[in-house]
């Protein structure tokens, strides 16, 4: 029970003072974890692999990984309520006095200012993505430049039955639609 | 699902027909209240099913689910709480769900939202961890991975770009965009490591000086109009 109540904790911390969603979480799981010795860094890095590619919020993938791993079911349904309750409660509060708080102008103007923010951290985030996945870099000190011209194929099909079927029947194609097909052709351009 | 649609649908046309009221869900939503918890919960598990790649990812399909599809949020209220998720602690899948779940259904909207979020990869993660180890090995599964990849850059370049459309071109927000997307981009490619909380929580403040000084702009000019117009009377 007590080794329950440490996972708990542990990721109702994580889940506190992460900022920036589950990217912005991975250092301080991987500190964490390390630190009380439940696992290697490389065990750490295994699990941040399989929790970037499964669906879901990383956060929730990561905790419930190490939750059970430390835990069993019991340790992942606590690791993943600790990870959670943080951002439960404070949006709750915030939820139910945005009305009010909208009122004062001067909570307008700070959120007037994160919007650009928001939107061009979003936009930066593909594009970073864009250049990590296509030439396959992580950083441009030992750079080595290997064009994935399989995945820009990908991207130019998904582009352009999106922009296509916006353009020619005015609609908006599911994004779930869009994983799919991609998935599709992932099987068709990395396993045939 | 047919039938939830339907009620979907007059509940949308109730509010279009009331859109001078800005809080207009409120009201409606108080008969169908079991539905909307149930619509909440299956449009949120659907999301976090389909979520590859973290909360900028997830971006796209709450966009599409609440703003173009169900018409529950506008793009302003929408990148409001994208706003207030990133300047808050948590993963932005929570904040967003929580937000989008208070809204149309207070508490018990909130809790179904959330649930519905986690419980997918809960389960998916839990799946994984007993029977396969080894699943990102299987090659199969690893190029329908590598294929999503590529989607994810495209899903969240359509949310950031339908983002960008509708924010309001004032020079402040151009220059603190183009810092924001220059700055990030250097810190990745030379691996610096920085929280974009604290680009977030120094634009906010710049916002909160540039009202305030116009705010004290403003009485100055209002003092002077008033003791000119002291002095000609």
């Amino acid at each position: 029970m007590y080794n329950i109540l440490i996972i708990f904790l542990t990721f109702l911390k994580i889940g506190a003072i992460s900022f920036g969603g589950g990217f912005g979480m991975i250092p301080i799981i991987t500190e964490e974890v390390v630190v009380r010795g439940w696992m290697s860094e490389e065990e750490v890095l295994n699990f941040i692999a399989i929790s970037e590619s499964t669906p879901g919020p990383i956060a929730v993938n990561m905790a419930t990984f190490i939750g059970y791993n430390q835990g069993g079911i019991l340790g992942a349904i606590f690791a993943t309520l600790g990870v959670v309750l943080p951002a439960f409660i404070i949006i709750l509060l915030i939820a139910s006095i945005l009305k009010k708080l909208l009122q004062y102008k001067g909570v307008n103007a700070f959120l007037d200012g994160v919007k650009p923010v928001v939107v061009g951290l979003i936009l930066s985030t593909s594009l970073t993505l864009f250049v990590k996945i296509i030439f396959n870099v992580k950083a441009i000190e030992g750079a080595s430049f290997k064009f994935d011209y399989r995945s820009l194929i990908i991207f130019a099909i998904i582009t352009f039955v999106s922009v296509f079927v916006k353009k020619v029947f005015k609609k908006n194609l599911s994004p779930i639609l869009l994983i799919l097909l991609s998935g599709v052709l992932g099987i068709v351009f990395f396993y045939i | 699902m047919d039938n939830l649609d339907v009620n979907k649908n007059g509940i949308n046309d109730n509010t279009s027909k009331e859109k001078n009221d800005n809080h207009h869900n409120d009201n409606h939503y108080d008969k169908k209240k079991i539905n909307v918890y149930l619509d909440l919960f299956l449009s949120f598990f659907k999301i976090g099913l389909f979520t590859f790649g973290g909360g900028y990812a997830m971006i796209n399909l709450l966009q599409n689910e609440f703003v173009l599809k169900k018409k529950w949020l506008n793009e302003d209220e929408f990148l409001n709480i994208i706003a207030i998720g990133e300047s808050t602690p948590g993963p932005i899948a929570i904040n967003s769900s929580t937000f989008i779940g208070y809204k149309v259904g207070k508490f018990w909207g909130s809790l179904f939202s959330t649930l519905g979020v986690v419980l997918p990869s809960f389960i998916i993660i839990l799946c994984i961890s007993l029977f396969f180890n080894k699943f990102l090995e299987i090659e199969i599964v690893a190029s329908a991975f590598k294929g999503i990849q590529a989607c994810v850059i495209f899903l969240i370049l359509q949310a950031g770009i339908r983002l960008f459309i509708k924010l309001k071109k004032t020079p402040f927000n151009v220059i603190v965009l183009f810092c924001t997307i220059s700055l990030m981009l250097c810190f990745s490619l030379f691996a610096i490591t920085f929280s974009s909380v604290f680009l977030i929580l120094i634009s906010g403040v710049i916002g909160l000086f540039i009202y305030l000084i116009k705010l004290i702009i403003d009485k100055n000019k209002k003092n002077k109009e008033n003791s000119e117009v002291n002095k000609n009377v």
